[in-house]
Parts: C-alpha cells; structure tokens; sequence
C-alpha cells in the first residue's frame, strides 16, 4: 500500500467522532491473553468497544491485531492449540459462556475477510446463506433479506437482474461488497471487517468505506486496516497494537492528531512499521 | 538468473530432454499396448480372401490364413517359414487349425466358389458347395445364379427358427423351471410343516407347472420341425461330401467373392453379434453381452458402494478426527491398504462376506430355503453383491486419499466463510466443503473404477463364473438379483486364454474381449470425467 508508507500526519484527514447513544462496554476486553501453542500472540488487552461506533485495530504485521478480531466471534477456534486468558463479554456476556454455543455468537457477530471469500453458488444463495443454515425456508423471508442486505451493501442496483447468476462472475469490489451484504443478512449486532479492503482499487475501497459510513448506524463495527488514512476516515476509535499488546486506545482524532504514546506517534507518521 | 553462464542456452536444457525420454517411452508403450490390443481384437472379425492351397504332399487346404511365423529351427539368414490356416470343419479334420511349411505350398487359388460358414457347433466351416437341398424339395446348383439369395434367405429363416427356438427353451421354460423349484420348496416346507391347507395348493401348482412345461417342449419341438430342414451339400478341401443342415448355420459368405462394402457389413454384423448376443462354443464363439452387462453392473455397484463410505470416512479423518499419532497410524494403514493383493482381498471377501455374512444372511432370511432346498445357499455363495462389496474395499483407499486431498483443498476462505455465518461444521461439510470438493472425489471414484473394472483375481473367488445362466438383471422382481452369478470381461479373458480346449480359435478371441474390455473402462472413465468437467464448471473461478 504505497499511500500508507510514509504518511505525513498532517495529510490524514480525521472525521470529527460522533456520539450516539448505546452502551460504553458493548464489546468489553478485560486483561485478555492469547497464546497460539506456546507462543503468546497477545497480552493483557482491555478495551471497550461502544455500541454503533466503528473502532479501527491498526499495527505493523504480526501485531496481534487479526488475531483479536478473530477471537470476537471466536473463529480462533479452528486452530489447534490455542489457550486464552482474561475474558471478552458481549453486552454483558462473555463469549466463552459455556451455555453460550459458539454458533449463536456467530450469527450475532459478522465477519468480512480480507480476501473476499463468496461460495461457488449464486448471488442469491450466498447472501441468504446464514438464514438457510438457521433453517429459514420461506421464500419471501428470503428474498426481502437478500434484497435489504444487497441494498445495504451498495450492490442491489449493480446484481438485481443477476441473482441467480453465479458469484464468482462478480468483480472483486462487488464479491467483496457481497460478502458484507452475506454477513449482514441476518442481522448480527457486531461486525468485524479484517483487512476488508487491502485487496481492492481506490475506488471500490471508497464504496465500502461509504458503506462502513451507512452500516453503523445499525452496527458495531470493528475493522482492521493497515491504511492508516482509512483508519482515519472510517473509524470513531482507534486502538494501536504492537508486537501483541495494546500501546494506545483512544478516539481517533486523539490517536492521529495528539497521539499520547511516542510509538503510536512513529507509527502513524511512518517511521516505523 | 545473473548465476548463468554466458551461453545463450539455459543450463540443465539436458534435463528437460531426460524428462521427456521418460514420458516418451511411457507413451510408447501405452501407444504400442493400445494398437496391439487394437488389431488383433478388430481384425477378428474382419473376412479375408480364403485361399485355396495346393501342398506338395498332394493335400489341398481350403482355410483362412491365421498366422505367419518363422519356422523353429530354421536359420537366421534364410529364414524360412509356416502358415497356420483356420481350416474348419472339426469334426472332420480333428482341428480346425493346421501348420503348413511355407515352402511346400505349391500354389495358392482365390476360387470364388469357397464358402465360409459359422456354424451352431463343432465351429467354422470353409467348403466348397454343390446344391442347396431347400425344404421345398428343390435343388439349386451353385452354377444357378440364384443360388447365393437363395442360401442366404435359408439362413436367414434358419437363424429366426433358432432364436424362437431360444426364446422358449431359455427364457419361458426357464422361467417355469424357477417357478417348479420354488413351488417344491414350498410343498416340502409345507409337508414338513404339516400345512393341510397349503398341500393341496403347492400339489396343483405343480401339477399345472409341469403342465406347461410338456407344453412349451412341444412348442419348442413344433418350432424346430417347422424351420427350415434344407441342407447345403458341399465339398471340403479333399473332396469329401459334406453336408450340412442349415439349421446348423450361423453365418455363410463367399470370401473371395464379397467387395470391400460387403466385408465391412459382414464385419459390422459379427460385431454387433460380439457384442449384443450370449456366447457359443465354450465361450469361444458368439457374443460377450452378458460378460459386458456382468462388468458394467459390477464396476458401477462397486463405485456407489465405495464412494459414500469413502467419502464419509474421509470426512471423520479430515474434519472430525483429533490430529495425533492415532490418526496417523490409521491414515498409514489405509494408504497400505492401497497395495495389498487383489487376490488377499478376494481371500477375506470369500471368507467374510461370502461365508460368515452371506451365511448369516441365509441363516437369518432364508433358512426355508436352506433347509427345504438340499441346503442350496442363496447368499452363502459367490454373487454379484459380494464381488461389488470386495472390490469397493479394495478401491476404498483410493477414494478415502482423494476425498482428504480435495477437502483439504477448498479455500480456507469458504470454509471460514460459512463458519463465521453461523453455520454448524456439518453444515459448512454439506453445503460448502462436499460442493466444492465433489470434482476431486470424482477424481478418486475415477481412478476406483479404473482399477475396479479391470480386476479379476479376486472375483473368480467371490462370484465371477465361466458361464452365467442368467443375467443378474431381469424382469421377475426384485429385478436385479445380487445374489447371482454372473460373468465378467476380465474373467473371460483369462478363461479363453488358459482355460480354453481349443486355445487356436480362443486366441483372437481373447484379443476382441481385451478390446473390449478397455472400450468398457474407458467409456465408463469418460462418462465419470464428463461429470466431474460439469461439477467442475459449476466452481469455474472458485480460488483453487
């Protein structure tokens, strides 16, 4: 990402965060651990995630920052030999509730990867995908859902005569943005963007910025980014990450403009990372 | 790329020429294999001018030249050699082929008056005719240029009779015959069992049964006196008097006198009889139909037993199984399972399946069959059941290795993908992993039939027969009947070339059934790919 390598902060433009109403701790990480078999990939991580406010995650590679998206909604889990300590709750429930089937989480909590990933079926059938796994057969239950999530994702107007058609003939900014619509179709509360534009043109980046814009009004957003200007644009809050643990946390105008740590202050100007 | 030297030809280029000598030979030999089997099996059916030869010993031959060899013992630079001719007319000569020494063949004629003839029994004819006797009473010269129509319409007639004729002895009175044995088993159940009321029932039955039998036999009786009872007076090579009935004649043509158009109908003719008709002559003469249905049935049983249990079982050491030293272990052995012995695998089938399952079976469900029925096994015994169940358990590996493989290479991505949307792991397995991965099972299945289809040393032990009765498929129900025996194109190849009286005439014989044989496989291989380019344009652009 040429445009992120030596970022001057007085070319990123920040947005001036806005409040609304909703919990202070919707996501609350309290003294959270993580170890990947022996090696500790994070460390004593405590933060809050508000309701309907978009927090960016930004560090160098290898910073732990995925890492910690992927156990909101506990996608670590595939992996063997991991371990946590300290605990993630959801509006007051912690995800590692043994009552709590990690099923349910997941279908409260959405999830955008970094390299669009749409299943080789059609459009239609990827976008009601998590409502046919929850066992939703009605036909216009589906369609309205496919088309509330098309629209929402930007992508209605662009697919609407294609529907059946297969997704893999999409551009890669329209899969991406199909992606988002299919994590959006049955309406988590949370969604988690990993690195969602990295593989896009500025142009199909500025549509899903946009959409990340219209889509916390109704979501929690929490996204990764290596781009520090989108980190800028989109985010309400910023938290700085670095070889694992947190180094700074705070509103993103603060973070980029009076940044408390010098680390973070190095890193957002591009002298190391 | 700066490490080169300063010589415009890439390093290693040597190599890539060593390569490709290795692929080079491999399809050489797949080439040579191929035409091999490609010749000899077509040119069996293809009519050659039948010559006729004067000998210096004063014989005459009249037969078709079958092979050229050098003579053993004679020297490398004057080479000398002997003709083996298909002389025919066995019950004659003792043999229907005969060695004759190149060099004492005086002098070789293409008369157009020799006749070959494929005959019912005692195998090809080549004579030279004198009169068709017709049924009528009338005599027709072979100088009478009517004669050829008129022969070829009594054989024609001839051929109508016979298969009347097996119509009813085969199909009806057989289909009477099973009917008798099951209604004796069931008087016999019904005396032990003191059933007064079913006796009587049974008693009739049987009655009316043989009944129809004497009536069918006369059938059978009238249908063959009424055919054709003309009959071709002939000469063989010697001069001999021959005479053959026509109801005897399968086939008759004049070989020096047919153009190419008229060989290639007398070749599509026999063909079609190779391939569509039951076979003559110990197997060596007519058709293969039974052996091909036997083998098509057998290899497509095998692959819908074999796939979903690979599949399933791949599934549980993919996704399920705990990763450890276990599971090594048994991802080790059923890799090795891969390079057991065919025949080890027929050994276990005959102990196992046929034995204490097929045993178990019949001890269970048929044990009125067994004990009113002079202890006649229905599942105890060889049958297509047990040959399909063998071979899935040897082909088992080779899908179980390619399921892991094609699961193992769907994207993270999707697998992430549905996980994170909420799906269950099972679900995820059915609507995302088995789609996707469904090209690469075929891949397996492919290569399962491949190697299923052409295996034989373990059906002779678990089903396989020379000589099937009937087809395991019928119209009386359950309709396919997987406790039959039943015959198979591999099987057959190795019963005319080892198991064969006559070995001379089985020989092009076991060329046609190899021809066969692979036609088979790789129509069946084309069908599974022609499948699996379907599923796999479904996935076109997927991130493989």
């Amino acid at each position: 990402m040429p445009a992120t390598m030596n970022p001057s902060t007085s070319r990123i433009q920040v947005r001036p965060s806005t409040e609304r109403e909703g919990r202070k701790d919707y996501i609350s990480i309290r003294d959270y651990g993580f170890w990947y078999g022996q090696k500790k990939a994070l460390d004593a991580i405590s933060l809050d995630i508000p309701e309907r406010q978009v927090v960016a995650f930004i560090g160098p590679s290898g910073c732990g920052k995925s890492t910690l998206l992927r156990n909101l909604n506990r996608m670590n889990d595939l992996v063997d030999g991991i371990s946590h300590e300290g605990n993630i709750t959801i509006n007051g429930r912690s995800i590692y509730d043994p009552g709590l089937e990690v099923i349910s989480l997941r279908r409260r909590v959405g999830m955008v990867f970094q390299k669009s990933n749409p299943f080789p079926k059609s459009v239609y059938e990827n976008v009601v995908f998590a409502l046919r796994v929850m066992g939703v057969r009605d036909r216009s239950t589906l369609d309205e859902a496919c088309e509330t999530s098309l629209r929402k994702a930007a992508l209605w107007d662009e697919v609407k005569d294609r529907l059946q058609d297969s997704a893999l003939g999409l551009s890669g900014g329209q899969m991406q943005r199909l992606c988002i619509a299919r994590a959006i179709a049955n309406r988590p509360e949370i969604l988690l963007m990993d690195e969602p534009c990295s593989a896009l043109d500025p142009i199909a980046t500025g549509k899903i910025e946009e959409l990340i814009h219209e889509l916390k009004e109704q979501f929690t957003i929490v996204i990764v980014t290596h781009s520090m200007q989108q980190a800028a644009r989109v985010s309400d809050r910023t938290a700085f990450f670095y070889l694992g643990k947190q180094i700074e946390y705070d509103t993103t105008e603060k973070i980029f403009m009076n940044p408390s740590q010098a680390q973070t202050e190095a890193y957002i100007s591009g002298r190391f990372g | 790329m700066a490490s080169s030297s300063d010589s415009n030809t890439p390093r290693g280029e040597a190599w890539v020429w060593f390569t490709g000598l290795g692929l080079i030979i491999g399809l050489g030999m797949v080439i040579g294999l191929l035409s091999l089997v490609f010749v000899n099996g077509v040119t069996v059916f293809w009519a050659p001018p039948v010559p006729v030869a004067q000998i210096d010993d004063g014989r005459t031959v009249i037969g078709q030249l079958a092979q050229r060899r050098i003579r053993a013992g004679s020297l490398a630079n004057a080479p000398q050699y002997e003709r083996q001719y298909q002389v025919g007319l066995r019950e004659l000569n003792g043999n229907s082929y005969l060695w004759v020494d190149e060099a004492k063949v005086k002098a070789e004629t293409f008369p157009a008056d020799v006749l070959g003839l494929e005959r019912v029994e005692h195998g090809p004819a080549f004579v030279r005719p004198q009169a068709l006797r017709k049924s009528d009473g009338k005599v027709i010269p072979i100088t009478d240029p009517a004669f050829e129509s008129a022969l070829q319409a009594e054989v024609s007639a001839a051929v109508v009779v016979r298969e009347k004729f097996e119509e009813i002895t085969r199909h009806r009175i057989g289909e009477v015959n099973r009917e008798m044995d099951e209604a004796r088993v069931a008087l016999r159940r019904a005396e032990d069992l003191k059933l007064a009321d079913e006796i009587p029932v049974r008693r009739r039955q049987i009655d009316g049964l043989e009944e129809r039998f004497v009536i069918l036999k006369a059938e059978a009786q009238k249908v063959v006196n009424s055919g054709a009872v003309a009959t071709l007076d002939s000469k063989d090579a010697a001069g001999r008097a021959v005479v053959i009935p026509l109801t005897q004649i399968v086939r008759a043509w004049f070989p020096n006198r047919l153009d190419t158009w008229g060989r290639t109908q007398l070749f599509a003719s026999r063909l079609g009889e190779f391939i569509f008709h039951e076979p003559r002559e110990a197997n060596t003469e007519g058709g293969l139909m039974p052996a091909i249905f036997g083998t098509l049935v057998m290899t497509v049983f095998m692959s819908l037993l074999v796939t979903p249990f690979g599949v399933i079982t791949a599934i549980y050491l993919r996704e399920y199984a705990q990763n450890g030293p276990i599971l090594r272990i048994v991802r080790i052995s059923v890799n090795n399972l891969a390079g057991v012995p065919s025949i080890v695998f027929g050994v276990f089938g005959l102990g196992f399946f046929v034995y204490v399952l097929g045993g178990s079976i019949d001890q269970l469900f048929f044990s009125d069959q067994l004990k009113y029925n002079n202890n006649t096994p229905v599942f105890g015994t060889g049958g297509l059941l047990w040959c399909s169940l063998t071979l899935a358990l040897m082909t088992l590996p080779v899908v179980i290795v390619a399921t892991e493989e094609a699961l193992s290479a769907v994207p993270r991505g999707m697998r992430e993908a549905s996980l994170a949307s909420g799906a269950s792991k099972w679900q995820t397995i059915r609507d995302i992993l088995l789609p996707a991965s469904a090209p690469g099972i075929l891949t397996g299945v492919i290569l399962a039939m491949a190697r299923g289809a052409g295996e034989v040393a373990p059906l002779m032990l678990v089903g396989v027969v020379k000589l099937a009765p009937t087809l395991p498929f019928d119209t009386v129900a359950p309709f396919l009947h997987m406790d039959r025996k039943f015959m198979h194109l591999g099987f057959h190849v190795y019963d005319l070339g080892f198991q064969s009286p006559d070995s001379d005439a089985a020989r092009p014989m076991v060329f046609a059934t190899t021809l066969l044989l692979i036609a088979l496989v790789v129509t069946l291989n084309i069908g599974a790919i022609w499948i699996r380019n379907r599923l796999r344009a479904r996935f076109k652009g997927a991130a493989f």
